[in-house]
């Protein structure tokens, strides 16, 4: 049976996924109770794997967490810590809890993270982790051995729509459908002409595709990003909005610019629907959803 | 030309190293550490200096020609008593160089330095790590740039999401080794082969430690 996410994607309707970041430690009171603001509101929650490559709750229990409190989880996995025995085998477990959306991820350097001197893993990458998912619903493992009771997922991968050079990424983008990747969420986007351009190019393939919107939270941080995130371009003018708000809005200011964002995202159908990011502030996702005219 | 390319432990660590050994025989090496500067005569008796300064009493020092070549043991043979007084050997060559002397000499050896990566001069002075001695020779694909060496994670079907204006995530000054493949491709005309998905990659080659026997003829 396809995945309440799946469905959602198939029927044509907008779609909203948002994300829950696991705690650092195993108090789950926070992550619960983002899961009970959210998953009436959102079609499908992404649960973070060790974002930053920084050591957390593992997405695994996070996904978990979703599925036991009603919600709809897309459980991230990146191939920084896994070999391809572990990341097969925790695709088994997730399959069998219920939890049948997986975004497939290289997953971020290790040097970036918290435990600097980790040895990382790469394995595999984000394509091939998603071709051994589809293996893997065959009814096989990746070394060509039956598997009693086979897996059945969502699977989606990710796009920096703004990349320099853009081939390079093209490249990896297709060969991510190319093995089976349904959906496609984008690294964060604020020029929608530039993204239109994008879509474009990506409507030829057979996968949807989620806009990544990231809530700006202050100049400040815009200029960070722009500095220091690879791919991500906040325009000057959203900057000077930003910077234009008065003391004390600057949320207030990025939830408009948010909602303003997705509203026309949705109303010019650019693309199949968003995903929000609203980082370390998952309270407002319903406040963004509100501004783009979703509740 | 590919040399061992090495970088001197901190003297806290060589200290530490050397606790309870209080007289110390030091060895250069005159070939990749004497190039990097790391382990030739320089910064042995700089080395000397910094042990003496630090209370250890130095029974004496050499550079050897080649640290890894097993007739350094026999060039060494001449400095035999003062070697014999010493409590320990700190070898200033990279890590082939002290297994050398472990392995020959029968007495406690210590490394002065950590031991990088392999690397190739691409410019004078300067080295790049372009090979890991994977087993499984790739770039036959990718137009002879290694990914799994030039690309930090070692990816094998084309960029990460951290790739930032040609650079690598970790380090704005590294190349990103899926656009230096990409462009030598595009110059070649050769794009598909980046474009055909690569399957994982296999990790047997020759399993650790690699071993080699040249065949009898
Ligand atoms: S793929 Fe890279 S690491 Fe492996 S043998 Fe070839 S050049 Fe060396
Ligand atoms: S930025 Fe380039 S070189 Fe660095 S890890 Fe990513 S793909 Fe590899």
């Amino acid at each position: 049976m396809p995945s309440a996410f799946k469905k959602a994607l198939d029927s044509g309707k907008f779609v909203v996924t948002s994300e829950v970041a696991p705690s650092k430690g195993t108090n789950l009171e926070k992550m619960a109770h983002h899961v009970e603001l959210l998953k009436d509101k959102v079609d499908a929650m992404n649960v973070t794997d060790h974002q930053s490559s920084v050591m957390r709750f593992p997405s695994l229990g996070g996904a978990l967490l979703v599925k036991e409190n009603g919600g709809e989880p897309i459980l991230q996995m990146t191939c920084r810590d896994r070999n391809r025995l572990a990341l097969q085998a925790d695709l088994m477990f997730a399959a069998s809890r219920g939890i049948n959306n997986v975004l497939c991820l290289t997953g971020d350097s290790v040097m970036l993270g918290d435990h600097k001197e980790a040895k990382a893993v790469f394995d595999l990458d984000s394509s091939q982790l998603v071709a051994a998912v589809r293996t893997m619903e065959r009814g096989k493992d990746m070394a060509g051995n039956e598997l009693d009771g086979a897996v059945k997922f969502c699977a989606g991968a990710i796009v920096t729509p703004e990349a320099n050079p853009i081939e390079p990424q093209l490249i990896k983008f297709e060969k991510k459908i190319e093995a089976g990747a349904e959906f496609i969420q984008t690294q964060a986007v604020y020029d929608l002409d530039n993204f239109k351009k994008f879509m474009d190019y990506a409507r030829q393939f057979d996968a949807k595709i989620l806009a990544g919107v990231i809530l700006l939270t202050s100049a400040g941080m815009a200029r960070f990003m722009n500095k220091n995130v690879a791919g991500v371009m906040v325009p000057q003018n959203l900057i000077d909005e930003m910077a234009a708000a008065p003391k004390g809005g600057a949320l207030k200011k990025g939830i408009e610019i948010a909602g303003r964002m997705i509203a026309q995202i949705k109303e010019e159908q650019i693309c199949d629907g968003v995903h929000i990011m609203a980082i370390g502030k998952e309270e407002v996702v319903p406040d963004i959803m509100s501004a783009a005219g979703l509740l | 030309m590919i040399r061992s390319i090495t970088q001197q432990k901190p003297m806290e660590e060589i200290e530490h190293l050397l606790e309870g050994m209080d007289r110390i025989f030091v060895i250069g090496c005159g070939t990749c550490t004497t190039l990097t500067r790391t382990g030739g005569v320089e910064q042995v008796a700089a080395m000397a200096e910094d042990l003496s300064a630090r209370g250890k009493v130095l029974t004496g020092t050499t550079v050897v020609p080649v640290a890894c070549d097993n007739l350094a043991a026999d060039i060494l043979s001449e400095f035999g008593a003062r070697m014999n007084q010493a409590d320990a050997l700190l070898v200033m060559s990279c890590a082939y160089g002290v297994q050398t002397m472990a392995s020959q000499l029968g007495q406690m050896v210590v490394p002065a330095q950590n031991t990088l990566f392999i690397g190739k001069e691409n410019a004078a002075g300067q080295f790049n790590e372009i090979c890991t001695q994977c087993g499984t020779c790739v770039i036959g694909e990718t137009g002879g740039i290694c990914p799994v060496t030039t690309c930090h994670k070692g990816l094998v079907n084309g960029p990460c999401g951290g790739t930032n204006n040609g650079k690598c995530e970790i380090d704005s000054n590294k190349d990103c080794a899926w656009t230096m493949i990409y462009n030598r491709l595009k110059e070649l005309d050769r794009l598909d082969s980046m474009r055909t998905y690569k399957k994982p990659r296999n990790h047997l080659g020759e399993p650790g430690p690699g071993k080699f026997l040249i065949p009898a003829e």
